[in-house]
């Protein structure tokens, strides 16, 4: 095991003189910005289908919406993430004729991704908001959307942070597989550096840490959220 | 005030509401008494369409709300309505839970001004400099709108006594304070009647005393009150009429002093006998 260190010092070379770090600020970010925009646009299709699905529905339209809005959730519950890539990617854009980069790609397909399980969890949310709270808003007037908006809604979130934030963790992780459509991640870099220096052991082990760094700093940040929220609701 | 006519409701095939007829006056407290399951809360329901009736027909000034046409928001904002677990609005300061509504409902009527502005805007842009139209001009704006709602709420609460709970949140209140703000709540939009659903139910003993309070000095005012409630000594005290209710149907519409000193029906006198012999 003498070349451990050995290694280690090959590793470093390249990372700091052979522009190692670069690549790797690069495939930081792109992992970053890959997950942040996923979650963003999976809260937001997440939150428009749980609510679709809550509609009362005696009507034909909302009858349409919720089983179209069950079709998207199998849909995209029931196969792999990467496939989901590879088709967007290999199939999809060039039926559309759209020009879109690896990245882009990616954030589209993990916001379509988690927007179908962000949808349960906002589900289970909704669910956990007393019904109560509806009905207050419907009479005294507000209309369905309304109250959902300005009532129901931000006591579901609440109550789903947690949840909400092992998300977004699993986000981070699950996007490692974006390298499948061409876009330079974390394991991207890593694999770089590994593959300029013969050598994989500590690139990878490195790569590891990095993960576990940013899941620990998420951990703590909604930690603190949860916290604040807490406290805006005891004022006295 | 509130024509009802033949009013059904069933739940999956079991008709809960077997056609009831009755008129509400102004001015009118009503109490709607009646065996557990007899159909009062979902009678109450009906009213303001928070169930949607099955059949029948509820003119409220002069407007059927049963009808899935009419705009049912616009008619709801007349029609307060008080539950029994209070349902504050857990996510709002008592303040503005009370303020909620009132802003809202003139945020979008000012909202629409504004788009018509647009309209207009955009109709100016092809019209001769002589015969262009002018703007709509717009009768507050949007401080207005905070400023007069939290006036009244603060008026509001003072008037129960708690302008110092102003700033937090429903869950430091006690049940007697809750349903006090629940009430003033349904105030703010200056209904013309207020639907009670076992105000003082949930309450704990100690806490009945105020609510009720409440509700004596509203019907002082002439406000048109409906009330299911359970409290025997407030209908004979406060009300002016006593609906009594059984299987779905009103079997009796009476002053007080008539249906306590005088029922009826069979049920009615058997309701009576167990309800006042508990006490
Ligand atoms: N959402 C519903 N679905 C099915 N049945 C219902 C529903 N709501 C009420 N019922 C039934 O309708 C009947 C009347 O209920 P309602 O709540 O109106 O009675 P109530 O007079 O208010 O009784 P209580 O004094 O216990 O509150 C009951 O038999 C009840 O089981
Ligand atoms: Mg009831």
């Amino acid at each position: 095991m003498g070349n451990i260190s050995q290694k280690i010092t090959r590793f470093l070379e390249i990372f700091w003189e052979q522009n190692g770090y670069v690549k790797v600020l690069e495939g930081l970010q792109n992992t970053i910005l890959i997950a942040i925009t996923g979650l963003i646009i999976g809260i937001i299709i997440g939150t428009l289908i749980a609510t679709a699905r809550v509609i009362p529905r005696y009507k034909l339209a909302p009858k349409i919406l919720n089983g179209f809005c069950g079709f998207y959730v199998a849909l995209f519950r029931g196969t792999p993430i990467v496939v989901q890539l590879l088709v967007f990617y290999y199939v999809l854009l060039p039926i559309l004729g759209l020009k879109l980069t690896g990245v882009q790609v990616s954030m589209l397909v993990f916001g379509l991704n988690s927007g179908a399980y962000i949808s349960e969890i906002m589900r289970s949310g909704l669910q956990s908001v007393d019904h109560g709270q509806l009905e207050a808003g419907r009479a005294v007037g507000l209309s369905f959307g309304t109250s959902m908006r300005k009532i129901v809604i931000p006591q579901a979130v609440k109550n789903i942070l947690p949840t909400l934030g092992n998300e977004f963790i699993s986000l981070i992780k699950e996007t490692s597989v974006v390298s499948f459509v061409g876009a330079a991640d974390l394991y991207v870099a890593f694999n770089y550096i590994g593959s300029s220096s013969y050598e994989f052991m500590v690139p990878y082990l490195v790569m590891a840490l990095i993960y576990i760094v940013i899941v620990l700093i998420i951990t703590l940040l909604i930690k603190l959220l949860e916290r604040s929220l807490k406290k805006s609701d005891r004022r006295n | 005030m509130i024509d009802v006519i033949n009013l059904k409701k069933s739940y999956d095939g079991t008709e809960v509401l077997k056609g009831i007829n009755v008129t509400i006056q102004k001015g009118d407290i009503v109490v709607i008494l009646g065996p557990s399951g007899s159909g009062k809360s979902t009678f109450l329901r009906c009213l303001n369409c928070m169930e949607d009736p099955s059949d029948g027909n509820i003119i409220f000034n002069g407007v059927d709300i049963a009808d899935m046409k009419v705009d049912i928001n616009i008619h709801r904002r007349k029609m307060g309505m008080v539950f029994q677990h209070f349902n504050l609005f857990n996510n709002k300061t008592v303040i503005q839970n009370i303020m909620m509504a009132p802003v809202h409902v003139q945020s979008q009527e000012l909202r629409k001004i504004k788009r018509k502005n647009w309209w207009i805007r955009i109709k100016r842009i092809f019209q001769k400099s002589q015969a262009k139209q002018a703007l709509l001009s717009l009768p507050y704006s949007k401080q207005d709108i905070q400023k007069t709602a939290l006036n009244d709420a603060t008026k509001l609460l003072k008037r129960i006594g708690l302008e110092d709970k102003a700033n937090v949140y429903p869950s430091t209140l006690s049940g007697g304070q809750k349903q006090r703000v629940a009430i003033v709540r349904a105030l703010a939009m200056n209904p013309d009647v207020i639907l009670f659903d076992e105000p003082t139910s949930a309450l704990d003993p100690e806490m009945v005393g105020e609510v009720l309070d409440l509700m004596r000095s509203l019907a002082k005012e002439g406000m048109t009150m409906i009330i299911v409630t359970h409290e025997m000594g407030f209908a004979k005290e406060v009300a002016n009429r006593i609906l009594f209710m059984d299987q779905g149907q009103i079997l009796e519409d009476a002053s007080p002093s008539e249906f306590f000193s005088n029922p009826k029906t069979e049920r009615a006198k058997e309701f009576l006998s167990k309800v006042l012999s508990v006490k």
